[in-house]
């Protein structure tokens, strides 16, 4: 049944993301890549991760998908020629992707896993909550990172605003 | 029975389509949404190891991706916005100089 579900979501990400690159219009683009958004929201549930699978739905679906889906509206780019600077780019490409996912592949199929385990088994997570435990993980282990990526937005608040501001 | 190698396996092909959508395509902004692919396709071994380890520093390491995601998108779509204002057009290859 999990494994049913996994390939589900699995190939619809697989879909969506090589629609994605595939397609010519940006908006199209922009909605298939929802879809992988939203399909791998679904695998981080089935994972026991339902606070990183909220977390997915607002920031990546929820607001970098519209900040995307308003830039293509400002700029309103015409449909991809297609046709980049070199002619046999594309299918070096596609040889490239292939070679390094193959690669990606070997590599974990061949990894030896470590077999200590940590404290959270899932009847653990169950009990205590997973929104729970990695809130308490921010605020005691992770507490200076955390402080730190407040940081890093207002560093991009300001640099935005510089950026953006008219001369 | 869902093992860590599938996970591992799905974020290796994501995150390969990912690359080479970077390579084929000359829209920055469909760079940009493969960058972001690439991302999510780490973003799912960290949460696959999270579980298969049964710890969850992977989980906060995926949050903290998350806030490093949303920044780097909000500066290079300004910085996308301002090669429009400048040059009219958004082609990567019409951009190859440095000084405007």
């Amino acid at each position: 049944m999990e494994l049913a579900i996994f390939y589900l979501f699995a190939s619809i990400a697989i879909v969506a993301a090589l629609g994605m690159v595939v397609l010519r219009n940006a908006v199209h683009s922009a909605l298939s890549l929802a879809v992988v958004f939203v399909a791998l929201a679904a695998l981080y549930v089935l994972l026991n991760a339902p606070f990183i699978a909220a977390a997915q739905v607002m920031i990546y679906a929820g607001a970098i998908l519209i900040l995307f889906v308003f830039v293509i509206m400002l700029l309103s780019p015409r449909v991809d020629q297609g046709a980049g600077a070199l002619k046999w780019q594309r299918p070096l490409a596609a040889l490239c992707g292939l070679v390094f996912a193959v690669e990606l592949a070997i590599v974990a199929a061949s990894a030896l896993l470590p077999t200590e385990r940590g404290p959270f088994t899932p009847e653990r997570l169950a009990e205590i909550g997973d929104v729970q435990a990695v809130g308490a993980l921010l605020f005691t282990d992770f507490l200076l990172p955390f402080e730190i990526t407040s940081l890093l937005l207002l560093v991009a608040m300001v640099g935005v605003i510089v950026l953006a501001k008219k001369r | 029975m869902l093992t860590v190698n599938h996970l591992i396996f799905l974020s290796a092909i994501l995150f390969s389509i990912g690359a080479v959508g970077v390579l084929v395509r000359r829209n920055p902004l469909i760079m940009f949404m493969s960058i972001e692919l690439m991302l999510n396709a780490v973003n799912l071994a960290f949460v696959a190891f999270a579980r298969y380890l049964q710890n969850l520093d992977g989980q906060v390491f995926v949050f903290l991706i998350l806030t490093v995601a949303a920044a780097e998108v909000a500066v290079g779509l300004a910085i996308i916005v301002a090669l429009f204002r400048q040059r009219e057009t958004i082609d990567v290859d019409e951009a190859s100089i440095l000084k405007g």
